[in-house]
């Protein structure tokens, strides 16, 4: 089914037009970011924005990749650095240094949460059939994490589950010596 | 168009239960010979009813009529006012609730005391005088009730001459009352001239009527009596008795179509509205057109949850336009000096900055406001309570409620009534012995339940005491050591022992009956209490009564708050739960068992919690000694916590960690500062069960690393 022809036949009041607007298309599409030197992907349809770097405020007794909260117009988002959470590359926090703030809406609740990745790369539209699922081999990212890959001419994209995303871990229990 | 009626209907049952919520109590105070209340609560029934019809509430308006019958006989001194009538009344308030309540969600209601108070209604009525002019009225409306077997079909044909509205007659009322009589079903024709022909106050329907009901024609003619002389009525007799037996679905569905004339009385009561009647009579049966609105409207009604609407008091809402307009005043007065600004004018903007900060905290004081109520509105429902418990005991007891204009915020008052209903229920049932006892006892006969809300500090404190026989202190004792809550032989104070009841499954009672004594209750009081940020105290003295008291913010949403910094963080501790802050002296240090720091703060030895410790941080400082410690108190247990540095003062706003994240030991949220930032809110109960649990680790490490040392 032709996407755009459907979108010229929805009718529309007042100013607003579907008309020329590219991001409709067959497929998904996905945001594509950097960690370290690989790709990574998120359902575009979740991303709420896309923020600079700036300095968050600690949660006590937090895991390390939470790495506090921020305030983005009133409402209180917890900051969670991928690399840290992944294992991979460093987390250094410099003026190019983005967050990737997600609305992850499941059936219990809708949540917010901002992920910092090395620099957003681009939209990639992918259909159904390009999405690969990931060998069974792994990386150090856990397979519930992964949908599944896409090729991009000669790059591979990892394409992450958002859901599993916006899990997040009880607090270790304090013990310690 | 037909005036869509279900937006008036939240108003109608915003109205009808302050109605219901005036008879009651009006029915409690009823002393004989007290018009005023009787009048007043005559009213009261008489808007719900006609609010009722309006609506088509039928069950509503009928139930209402026989109370509304027997309040004229009351209030027209015909009838005595006994106490029995009067448990008649209170219980028929019970039902118009039960039945607006079904009526709300579009049902009909079918609880079987409404059949029983219905009874007994039309009993009382009945025993009175039978003679009585209103008892015809009486008669008429069992007759609705009753599907008699003895009934005749009529023919209606009522033909009004055009001018029929404009005298003040309204066809409604005529369809009305002949749906009274019975069983109707009504076909409306429109005659309806040319366009530029047609007068918008002029009637231009004809009606059918088929009328099923156990009547004469006089009756029926009665109704007609005012219009006689403006209509053509036909009036004929069909005998169809076994048609009424096979058809009744028939019937039923046709009855919907009555309401018919909702429509059609526009002419009359908007007639500047021109075009308005026009289009009704042109739909040419306004009668589906009736029916597909119906259940429309009632859809609108089921799928929108209570939102909730608070009523205002006008000068709230005066002092709130106020100050938005001295908001206005000053922001312009800002943007002009910001327009051509230089260097001489710092000391206005200096002043207008000043302004400005007065206004915002005026304006959110104002908004505040709005949303605090005086708790009589969780009060109001005692009284009956109370009448109810005391019948139901055989005990005599008074409830006196002070401080009822208190207020306080709504979310507070919404979460807090069950709570206190069940407070109240206890000092009820375990609270005030029965009245052989108590003159045994060299007390008066009738118990007294107190009520009293004020504020103390931040808090709102509300307290239920009675003048009951106390708690016995060893028979919660023991009833905790046989639960094993408490060890045997361990010597607790008395407020220790009192705390007892709110653990789960705890109830001293001997027997438990249906009021309380269940031993569910006490423990989830006190969980409500707690999720509003409050807390409970018991006082209690053999033979002398109880006092609970309860402890409340007086909102959710805004605290005042410390600023501390630990580290490079900001934190905020609530200020309530401050005692003081001092700079630590060296000499008054002292450690014990080890590592447990302790500062002498007078009499008391208090530990220091060192933050950066609990929630592993980079400190500044790590010593105790020359620190800064802010002594909180939480749950009767002093601590000093460990900080490098007070800041200012401030309100602030609560917000949620849990929406997007989780909670987070030994934080109440957080929130945002001044420029922007977000900081962290101290909870000092969950800070304190922190450092406790960490000792508790460290404790058991230790013993550990011993007895492996030794193995």
């Amino acid at each position: 089914m032709d996407m755009q022809a459907l979108a010229s036949t929805v009718p529309v009041q007042g100013e607003y037009s579907l008309e020329g607007i590219d991001f409709i298309t067959n497929g998904d599409q996905y945001l594509t970011f950097e960690l370290d030197q690989e790709q990574y992907g998120v359902d575009i349809l979740s991303v709420e924005e896309i923020r600079s770097w700036e300095k968050p405020t600690k949660i006590p007794n937090s895991p390390t990749y939470v790495v506090g909260v921020i305030n983005m117009r009133g409402v209180i988002v917890p900051i969670i650095d991928l690399r840290l959470k992944f294992g991979i590359g460093t987390a250094t926090y410099t003026e190019t240094t983005v967050v990737v703030v997600l609305t992850i809406e499941t059936d219990e609740h809708s949540r917010t949460i901002g992920f910092v990745v090395d620099a957003v790369s681009d939209v990639l539209d992918a259909e159904e059939s390009d999405i690969k699922p990931a060998p069974a081999f792994g990386g150090r990212i856990p397979p519930c994490y992964v949908d599944g890959l896409v090729n991009l001419e000669n790059d591979l994209v990892t394409l992450l589950n958002v859901v599993e995303l916006q899990k997040i871990e009880a607090h270790a229990s304090r013990k310690k010596g | 168009m037909s005036i869509d009626l279900s937006q008036f209907l939240p108003s109608f049952l915003e109205e009808s239960d302050e109605g219901l919520a005036l008879m009651e109590s009006g029915l409690l105070d009823l002393e004989p010979g007290d018009d005023e209340s009787i009048n007043a609560i005559f009213r009261a029934a008489h808007s719900i009813k006609g609010g009722a019809g309006t609506f088509g509430f039928n069950q509503v308006t009928d139930f209402t009529h026989l109370v509304e019958t027997l309040l004229d006989e009351m209030r027209d001194g015909r009838r005595e006012i006994v106490g029995a009538d009067i448990e008649i009344l209170l219980k028929s308030v019970d039902c118009i609730r039960l039945l607006i309540e079904a009526e709300k969600v579009g049902e009909t209601c079918e609880d079987s005391r409404i059949g029983h108070t219905t009874d007994l209604l039309n009993q009382t009525l009945a025993l009175s005088d039978s003679s009585n002019e209103e008892s015809n009225e009486q008669a008429s409306v069992e007759s609705t009730n009753v599907g008699g077997s003895s009934q005749t079909s009529w023919q209606i044909e009522f033909i009004p001459e055009h001018h029929l509205v404009q005298t003040g007659n309204d066809p409604i009322f005529l369809l009305n009352a002949l749906a009274d009589l019975g069983e109707v079903s009504i076909r409306c024709q429109s005659q309806l001239p040319a366009f530029d022909e047609l007068d918008p106050e002029e009637l231009f329907l004809t009606w059918q009527i088929e009328l099923i009901a156990d009547v004469d024609e006089d009756e029926i003619r009665e109704i007609f009596e005012w219009v006689e002389d403006e209509c053509q009525l036909n009036i004929t007799k069909v005998e169809t008795v076994e048609q009424v037996l096979a058809e009744p679905e028939h019937i039923a569905s046709e009855n919907t179509e009555a309401p018919v004339p909702q429509i059609e009385p526009e002419p009359v009561t908007a007639p500047e509205a021109s075009i308005a009647p026009t289009s009704a009579p042109a739909a040419s049966t306004p009668a589906t057109n009736d029916k597909a609105n119906k259940p429309a409207a009632k859809a609108t009604v089921k799928a929108k949850p209570d939102a909730g609407s608070i009523r205002v008091g006008v000068d709230k809402v005066d002092s709130l336009i106020n100050l938005v307009g001295e908001l206005v005043i000053t922001q312009s007065m800002l943007s002009e000096l910001g327009n051509n600004f230089d260097l001489t004018k710092v000391e206005r903007l200096n002043a207008g900055l000043e302004q400005l900060l007065q206004n915002t905290k005026e304006l959110q004081e104002s908004v505040m406001r709005i949303r605090m109520l005086p708790i009589s509105f969780a009060f109001n429902r005692f009284p009956r309570l109370v009448h109810d418990l005391s019948l139901k005991t055989g005990k005599q007891v008074d409830l006196v409620i002070n401080g009822e204009q208190t207020e306080l915020d709504k979310t507070v008052m919404e979460q807090i009534g069950d709570p206190l209903v069940h407070l109240v229920r206890n000092a009820v049932d375990h609270g005030i012995e029965a009245g052989e006892q108590r003159i045994a006892n060299g007390k008066p006969a009738q118990g007294t339940i107190t009520l009293d809300a004020y504020h103390q500090g931040g808090n709102i404190v509300i307290e239920i005491s009675d003048d009951g026989g106390g708690i016995n202190r060893d028979a919660v004792l023991n009833k905790a050591i046989e639960k094993g809550v408490v060890e045997p032989g361990v010597t607790l104070t008395d407020s220790q022992v009192f705390d007892l009841l709110f653990e789960p499954g705890f109830s001293t009672a001997k027997q438990v009956s249906d009021i309380s004594g269940r031993g569910v209750g006490m423990d989830v009081v006190k969980r409500n209490i707690q999720a509003l940020g409050g807390r409970i105290q018991v006082e209690s003295e053999q033979g002398q009564g109880s006092t609970f008291r309860v402890y409340l913010p007086l909102t959710l949403a805004i605290l005042d708050g410390q600023l501390v910094k630990v580290g490079d963080q900001v934190y905020v501790i609530p200020l309530i739960s401050i005692v003081e802050s001092l700079q630590a002296k060296a000499e008054l240090i002292n450690t014990v068992s080890g590592d447990l720091v302790l500062y002498r703060l007078r009499e008391d030895n208090v530990p220091v919690l060192p933050v950066y410790q609990l929630f592993n941080l980079p400190a500044d400082n790590k010593d105790v000694e020359g620190c800064l410690l802010v002594v909180v108190e939480a749950d009767g247990q002093k601590v000093g916590l460990m900080v490098d540095d007070l800041l200012a003062q401030q309100q602030v706003v609560i917000k949620s960690l849990e929406d997007n994240y989780q909670q987070v030991d030994g934080i109440s949220g957080a929130t945002i500062l001044g420029d922007g930032s977000v900081a962290m809110i101290i909870d000092i109960p969950g800070i304190i069960d922190m450092a406790l649990s960490h000792a508790r680790d460290k404790q058991d490490q230790f013993y550990q690393s011993m007895t492996q040392e030794h193995v």
